[in-house]
């Protein structure tokens, strides 16, 4: 197969494959049309939905466009029959905004548990503001028939209300108990049902007091947490899931009879050929039988430099083809392909985690038998001393109402929905609520090199030979490329100006360009007839006129622009940092010299990485790993707390906690910081609670706690509980880089 | 007292009626996107009419 040939080919069967890729996604609508939906991460304003919906609706094909700013996605509705897939992704993208298609399972539009919750908290807010219209009345001194058909009233509505919005607290409490464990929600659910037991068996012999309010407020304060927090992780895992797909999710097969079909990646075996075009990622590994090209792989070995490939060559599954097609054979199925074994190193470390305790389920363990004990004890004291047991019971619940973790539930979530939404407000993505406290907790940070301490590609170094005039000139050629170091010389000038004559792309050699004053080339040595005395070669590009080499230009990656500042804070913060990084030991220990980083290890594989941080956690160190590579994975998930940059590969990005689309890596003593707060707020809090309990308890215990204190001192506590997590808003957010590479979505104009 | 069992009713209807919008109105989808809806309102009468 000769190189033209090939190409002429590929332009054909391309359109087809992507037309497939894209329809697979799409889920079945009305009237036997599909439903796409697409990230818009540049969508922010009235002007962009209009953009956007009318761009779309345009089409023949389009039934309905709707534009969610809240999740930027819009949603399109489409007959295939009328027109493609394809030409809704360029509509997006001419109306002026940078789109992908979302896997149809990532889809959080209609979310269960946010829905239900939302109805509880309605039902729990209607019940307490009317019964509360009731029990004013009664405080107010209603007489006793006015105060019965009140209390009845109240009964009405408090009962089926607490029957619908307990249900989430039942379920948790049930759950935890099958399994002899006790959690936040056990104590609440024992106080809700024995306090609306007990006022219904008052109401029924006529007695002075109900606690129908104080239930119904409990449940709903304790909704309104619940509701918040579920609404801001939804809000940060749609976020992770609106980054695009960097892992391909199939493979152009070419069939024995040099036929192209697209095939799903596991159905790629062992032996297939395929073919891998420029840009596209590696499928599964694989061996290069022809083509020359060059790979990009980063993210998977932490390696900054494109590395060259010829026939021969082995291609590890996540490495992106930078330059020319190549024809590739499967080596192994995806099943079994680099990207699998991460998959498995990751679920055989993944343990610190789930052996990790919530701090408020650890207060609860300690809380609740604690609290049942004191009610138990009240009631038989009451009982045997006075012999009134019909009083005891009441002074038995009382303490069981006022005791009732309202501000200890609230303690916890407040403070990290707070944190959340605050972290969320900076480009950075929580994951999980026992992040931020695990995160509080480390004492070192692991840091990997490519990607993260660095910008993860290559960049202008310096010019090695030649006049300084022609960098322009190079940098004119190589607008004509898409390959990596031809993008690093046009964003090293200026400006570019169209190469008059005729221009061609080598694929794998570099760009000619036949003009009047002669034949320019760019790009490899062998292209541009230079001799080459080392191996890296792979990070210069030649300038050539009429074969003579007139200039040479070296590329290198950078370190991040922030990276000096955040390791600063860190150990400011008393963190020790380290480096890890798959890279070469020359280009880590200038990275470690820049960055004056004292530990630090190169040719790290995945396992090594791993191994580091088990060392770690054996030795009683609580470690924090930053990295974003596919080989960071196992590392990122081992670790007792992990952070990854939105640039990171789908795995590392789904290992890691935190997820920052900001690109500052002051992102990571930021996120410390506010971890390192909220612990302490959490830990003030639970302080609230507990000072309030030692004030109220022995009032319930003597029998002093009438409806109307239970009800101030539980609404009391609540606020002030609420009003300290709110402090956590004080000082400023992080501001997202201002440079070209992650500008901030939300401020980019459309082009 | 009288006056209390026309009142009683009149603000449970009423605290129901509002209950029934806000659930209502989630089943609807319009808390789906409350940023996108404070947007809306900026722009121009919209092509197709049946846009909510």
């Amino acid at each position: 197969m000769t190189t033209e040939a090939s190409i002429a080919d590929v332009g054909a069967v391309t359109a087809a494959d992507a037309e497939a890729a894209l329809l697979a996604l799409s889920t079945p609508g009305p009237d036997g049309t599909r439903v796409l939906e697409f990230a818009v991460p540049d969508a922010y304003c009235a002007a962009c939905i209009s953009a956007i919906e009318d761009g779309l609706t345009g089409l023949p094909q389009v039934k309905s466009a709707r534009v969610n700013l809240t999740n930027r996605r819009v949603r399109v509705g489409f007959a295939p029959a009328l027109g493609t897939a394809l030409s809704l992704e360029d509509a997006i993208r001419r109306s002026g905004y940078r789109t992908h298609a979302l896997d149809p399972d990532t889809d959080s539009n209609r979310d269960p548990v946010l829905s239900e919750l939302a109805r509880a908290m309605a039902v729990a807010g209607f019940a307490a503001a009317n019964i509360m219209l009731f029990s004013v009345s009664v405080w107010a001194g209603a007489d006793a028939p006015t105060r019965n058909l009140f209390h009845w009233l109240s009964a009405l509505i408090a009962l089926p209300s607490i029957a619908y919005a307990g249900r989430p607290f039942f379920r948790s409490a049930f759950a935890a108990l099958r399994v002899g464990r006790t959690n936040m929600d056990v104590p609440i659910s024992i106080g809700v049902t024995l306090a609306t037991g007990l006022s219904l068996y008052e109401t029924a012999i006529s007695g002075a007091h109900a606690y129908f309010d104080a239930s119904t407020m409990l449940l709903f304060f304790l909704l309104v947490g619940r509701t918040l927090d579920h609404l801001m992780r939804q809000r940060a895992r749609g976020a992770i899931a609106n980054l695009a797909r960097l892992a391909p999710r199939g493979a152009t097969l070419i069939a024995a009879d040099g036929g192209h079909a697209f095939v799903p990646l596991d159905q790629i075996a062992p032996g297939d050929q395929l073919l891998l075009r420029a840009g596209e990622r590696v499928p599964v590994d694989c061996r290069v039988i022809s083509g020359n090209g060059e790979v990009d792989a980063a993210l998977v070995t932490g390696e900054s430099l494109p590395l060259s490939v010829g026939p021969g060559s082995e291609l590890t599954a996540g490495a992106v083809n930078l330059a020319g097609s190549l024809t590739v054979e499967a080596v192994r199925a995806a099943a079994n392909s680099f990207l699998a074994q991460m998959t498995a190193l990751m679920e055989a470390a993944e343990n610190t985690r789930t052996r990790y305790r919530r701090i408020a389920d650890r207060a609860a363990a300690i809380y609740a038998p604690t609290l049942h004990l004191t009610a138990l004890l009240t009631f038989l004291g009451w009982g045997l001393l006075t012999g009134d047991w019909h009083n005891a019971l009441i002074n038995a619940v009382a303490v069981l109402i006022i005791t009732c973790p309202c501000a200890l539930a609230l303690a916890v979530p407040m403070v990290q929905t707070v944190a959340a939404s605050r972290l969320f407000r900076s480009g950075i993505m929580m994951r999980d609520g026992t992040a931020l406290e695990r995160a509080a907790q480390i004492g070192a940070v692991v840091f990997d090199k490519t990607g993260t301490l660095t910008v993860g590609a290559p960049l202008l170094n310096r010019q090695l030979m030649g006049e300084d005039a022609l960098l322009q000139l190079a940098a004119d050629l190589a607008a004509h490329s898409d390959h990596a170091l031809s993008k690093a010389l046009v964003r090293a000038v200026n400006w570019v100006e169209p190469v008059s004559g005729e221009v061609r792309e080598v694929p794998g050699e570099g760009i000619e360009a036949v003009r009047t004053d002669g034949v320019w080339r760019l790009g490899s040595a062998r292209f541009c007839g230079a001799t080459v005395g080392e191996d890296d070669s792979s990070s210069r590009v030649y300038l050539a006129h009429d074969g003579q080499c007139v200039a040479a230009f070296a590329f290198s990656d950078r370190v991040r622009t922030d990276a000096a500042a955040a390791i600063a804070e860190l150990r400011q913060a008393g963190l020790a940092v380290e480096m890890a990084s798959g890279d070469a030991p020359g280009p880590v220990a200038e990275v470690a010299r820049q960055l004056s980083i004292e530990r630090f290890a190169a040719r790290q594989s995945p396992a090594d990485k791993l191994d580091r941080l088990v060392a770690g956690e054996a030795a009683g160190d609580k470690l924090m790993m930053v990295g974003d590579g596919i080989n960071d994975a196992p590392a990122l998930r081992a670790a007792f707390v992990s952070m990854a940059p939105s640039s990171a590969s789908d795995i590392g990005r789904s290992a890691a906690d935190f997820v920052f689309t900001n690109e500052r890596l002051t992102s990571v003593p930021f996120t410390l910081d506010i971890a390192r707060r909220a612990q302490r707020l959490v830990v003030e809090n639970l302080g609230i609670a507990i000072v309030y309990n030692a004030l109220a308890l022995p009032l319930a215990i003597t029998g002093h706690v009438t409806p109307l204190i239970a009800a101030l001192a539980m609404s009391g506590s609540s606020i002030l509980v609420v009003a300290n997590a709110m402090r956590l808003n004080l000082g400023r957010d992080l501001v997202a880089a201002p440079d070209g590479r992650g500008a901030p979505a939300a401020a980019r104009q459309p082009a | 007292m009288s006056g209390l069992l026309v009142l009683i009713p009149v603000a449970l209807v009423l605290g129901l009626a509002a209950l029934a919008t806000f659930l209502w109105a989630l089943r609807s989808g319009q808390y789906d996107d409350l940023k996108g809806a404070g947007e809306r309102i900026l722009q121009d009468d919209p092509k197709d009419p049946d846009h909510r």
